[in-house]
């Protein structure tokens, strides 16, 4: 019960927080905090809204999970953001090269990204075993790598043969042909409610989304190589002395890490059915304040990714009915993420305490005093 | 003259339990002040109380003779109380003059630190009290018992004249400790009072001129160290008769269990820590390493767990080769390891209890397989080993740090000791806990011996070596230089081996 109430108090407390300061946030630009509340609250309530937000989610939490993979054992994977891009690209190029069936087709296309990213994670992590250099700033360097020389050369090598049909929307990598491109899910969505208007389609990736989570939830918790991974973030001495080979899991986690980053272009891909000439940026980094939110817990990320989409999406709304600035939701995304890194701080340190002491009482039920 | 400190009455209640329970305490000015008790018998509460940490339920405490009341540590530094705490608080990357002034820098105009003020200031308080210190040396390159006494200065900055010592010499090798007495002897003579926990028994005799006893949140004693005997103090401790460590008939068997051959150990920089040591262990024996500590015994059970650079040589588990297998592989087919360092090598402190019994052997039943982690069957055998090694927590979700250190060392025992293994390596098993739980550490050890265990045992306790061992080997700069039966040997002679002594003599004759 204590528990329970400790792990609520965090994330209640930081909600709480957020809504004071972006409340002064928007009476200071002169905007009515009710009215933009009130657009965003009602936009949000609108299914075409909730689609949008949900299609936004997924590269949030793909890109989460393959941050707190490597976060659970205290290595920064700070490299999402080439990862993906590189598997993306890859991914786009390959499945466009072959035409199989359908499920044959996508199942290349995905391994493809996934295989790509996480081997180009796993250059971050032979760094780190024979050079000692800190994955932090490889992975840094290597996004750099990535985003300004290979994917700018690479695109070029890959661009489509437009011939006479040039125009900068066409530009980009071959088209994959139907058979490649993962469905959208809106039948499943229309089950539950009404149809889906104004041309919105759910992403099919919101599945696999959930897929990962679980999968997640299961391989650190319930696996040996799990265990090993977190033991080895708590305490890497510790976790060796306990036959944790301390390399092996660094590029183990690493490669993992990469291997679902690879899945966050997969969502673009199937929406645009190719590697474009400007794909959504930014979904790397984004990632790690979402799983820093979630505090890498496989539900927590899940709330954290819908809430960022949420302001992400209500961003545009604002923008439209002109009740606030549009950068609010920004303003709002990074105050959630201060103050849950500050109520977390603060729940967990209260627990710790309530822990000790219930433990001293334990240990002292049978030696018992009596008050004189 | 009114004393240093006079507490009488302080009470303190914890939901459930009586931390402090009507305690009277008198510490004289300018006396070393030594307090002594099991685990979890109030000292450390006591301390909190005094230095502002907690305030008591009931009771009152005097500084000179003037009634006080601590809201926080500022009150209490204030009324020139200071603590040195167990674990050290200092930035490795500043200088020793930089981290003493730390939180309470002297600051100019335009908030420029006034380094040359503080030196001065630093080197009179040093001066008064006849502690030297370079106060340019970074902080990274100190000794631990350098890093020490920069925390004790640090304290005698801010202008504490009653210093708290907890657990000073825990950290600390013997000439470590010898240098520390010393300058708690320097302090004394300067005027400084000094009110110190320690565990060890000798080391309280030695430096003490009073000594309080506490037992279950009550002062058992509070007497002068006249006369007094470590065997007094120990039995005052525990309120009954001491256990001692002594093993029952011989139990050693012909079956080689390991054998070490002209193991070569190098250290970061290539050079030998262990140089072409051999050594046997039969199934039923305990072989004790007796030695200073950081003559190599260290990097042999390293080289045993698998942990070591080693560089020559060959390491031999029931007859297989295992020397360039990798630590899960030995682990698995039966080497246990208690490690010296609990919190460094052995817990995972922030994991729960369950969690803390499956490391080391997440790979096996009950507690896993090769993919899969078996919590059920991890948490029933975590309640056995709760059973069976009185490790006392209200439940095994509790996270590790939450417990004493007695509780967690028999954790760690347990689950060393419940999975069966062929070979225990115990590096100081019994470090830091309290006379109770190091009793029942040392019967697990001989149950297990009688079962045909082989146990490596590393102390510092050379009372705890010559009774738990079949045999004794001492070991000096990275070589065995005695092998020597615990029937004939006392820790006087032992002590003449680990330091070289007897050896010279030797080679005299």
């Amino acid at each position: 019960m204590r528990r329970l109430a400790f792990s609520l108090a965090a994330p209640l407390g930081a909600f709480v927080l957020t809504l004071i300061v972006s409340t002064i946030a928007l009476l200071a630009f002169g905007s009515s905090p009710t009215e933009a509340y009130g657009d965003m609250l009602s936009h949000a309530a609108k299914l075409e809204t909730q689609v949008d937000i949900l299609n936004r989610a997924t590269p949030f939490y793909l890109s989460a999970v393959a941050a707190a993979i490597g976060f659970r054992m205290n290595l920064f994977n700070i490299g999402v953001e080439g990862q993906y891009l590189m598997g993306f690209l890859f991914a786009a190029q390959v499945g466009s090269m072959v035409n199989l069936p359908q499920v044959l087709h996508i199942f290349v296309i995905m391994a493809t990204a996934m295989i790509v990213s996480s081997l180009y994670a796993g250059l971050a992590g032979i760094l780190k075993t024979t050079r000692g250099v800190n994955e932090v700033i490889s992975t840094i360097m290597l996004n750099s790598i990535a985003v300004g020389g290979l994917i700018a050369w690479l695109q070029q090598e890959w661009q489509a043969d437009l011939g006479e049909n040039f125009s900068s929307t066409a530009l980009g990598t071959n088209e994959i042909a139907e058979s490649g491109l993962l469905p959208t899910i809106n039948g499943i969505v229309e089950i539950f409610t009404r149809e889906v208007g104004q041309g919105k389609e759910l992403t099919g990736m919101f599945l696999i989304a959930i897929a990962v989570g679980v999968a997640y939830y299961v391989l650190l918790n319930r696996t040996r190589f799990g265990f090993d991974l977190r033991a080895s973030g708590i305490n890497p001495f510790a976790a060796r002395a306990g036959g944790v080979p301390p390399k092996r899991m660094v590029l183990a986690a690493m490669m993992l890490s990469g291997a679902v980053a690879g899945l966050i272009g997969m969502v673009e891909l199937a929406e645009r059915g190719k590697f474009p000439p400007d794909p959504i940026q930014g979904l790397g980094f984004a990632g790690i304040g979402v799983a820093l939110l979630g505090r890498n817990n496989p539900g927590g990320m899940a709330f954290a990714a819908i809430l960022f989409a949420f302001l992400d999406v209500s961003s545009g709304v604002l923008d439209s009915t002109g009740a606030a600035s549009r950068e609010i939701a920004t303003i709002m995304q990074g105050i959630v993420l201060l103050t849950a890194v500050i109520a977390y701080g603060v729940a967990n340190r209260l627990r710790e305490r309530d822990e000790a002491r219930e433990a001293a009482e334990a240990l002292s039920a049978n030696a018992e005093v009596v008050p004189a | 003259m009114a004393p240093a400190i006079e507490l009488s009455g302080i009470t303190k209640r914890f939901p459930g339990v009586v931390a402090n329970d009507n305690i009277n305490m008198t510490v004289e000015k300018g006396e070393i002040h030594a307090i002594c008790g099991e685990n979890g018998a109030g000292k450390s509460t006591l301390m909190k109380i005094l230095y502002g940490m907690q305030p008591p339920d009931e009771g009152t405490m005097k500084v000179d003779g003037e009634l006080v009341e601590f809201a926080s540590p500022t009150d209490a530094i204030e009324r020139g109380i200071g603590m040195v705490h167990q674990h050290f608080m200092l930035a490795d990357q500043l200088t020793v003059l930089e981290n003493i002034i730390l939180g309470a820098e002297p600051v100019g105009t335009g908030g420029a630190i006034k380094f040359g003020d503080a030196e001065k200031h630093l080197a009179r308080v040093a001066e008064d009290y006849g502690l030297t210190i370079d106060p340019n040396d970074m902080v990274e390159s100190l000794e631990v018992g350098e890093r020490q006494r920069v925390e004790i200065i640090k304290v005698l900055y801010r202008g504490a004249e009653i210093l708290i010592l907890d657990e000073p010499t825990a950290v600390l090798v013997p000439q470590e400790v010898e240098a520390l007495f010393d300058n708690m002897r320097e302090l004394k003579a300067s005027g400084a009072t000094i009110l110190f926990i320690d565990h060890k028994l000798d080391e309280v005799l030695e430096i003490s001129d009073s000594i309080t006893v506490l037992r279950h949140g009550k002062t058992v004693a509070s007497l002068p160290n006249d006369g007094v005997t470590a065997h007094d103090l120990a039995e005052l401790m525990v309120g009954s008769e001491l256990p001692t460590p002594e093993t029952a008939e011989s139990t050693v068997t012909d079956t080689v269990a390991l054998r070490l051959s002209d193991i070569t150990v190098a250290n970061d920089d290539g050079r030998p820590v262990v140089n072409g040591v051999d050594l046997t262990i039969h199934q039923g024996e305990i072989v004790g390493i007796a030695g200073v500590e950081g003559n190599g015994q260290s990097e042999v059970v390293d080289a045993i767990i698998g942990t070591a650079n080693v560089v020559g040589g060959s390491i031999e588990f029931l007859g297989r080769d295992i020397t360039k297998e990798s630590v899960r592989r030995r682990r698995e087919s039966g080497i246990g390891y208690v490690p010296e360092d609990r919190h460094h090598e052995g817990l995972l402190l922030s994991s729960p209890l369950w969690e803390n019994a499956a490391l080391g052997h997440q790979t096996k039943s009950p507690y896993g397989s090769r993919w899969w982690l078996d919590p059920a069957g991890a948490r029933a055998q975590t309640e056995t080993i709760r059973e069976q090694f009185d490790v006392r927590t209200p439940n095994i979700d509790v996270a590790a740090h939450a417990l004493s250190g007695g509780n967690q060392q028999k954790l760690i025992i347990g689950r060393e000791l419940t999975s069966n293994p062929e070979v225990l390596i115990a590096a100081h098993p019994t470090r830091g806990i309290d006379v109770g739980a190091q009793a029942a550490v040392w019967d697990d050890i001989r149950t297990a011996r009688a079962n045909g265990l082989a146990t490596l045992l590393i102390s510092a306790d050379l009372d705890e070596l010559i009774g738990l061992s079949d045999t004794i080997v001492v070991m000096l700069r990275g070589e065995f230089v005695a092998t020597l039966s615990p029937d004939e040997v006392t820790p006087r002679d032992l002590g003449a081996y680990m330091t070289g002594a007897a050896l010279q003599q030797q080679g005299a004759n």
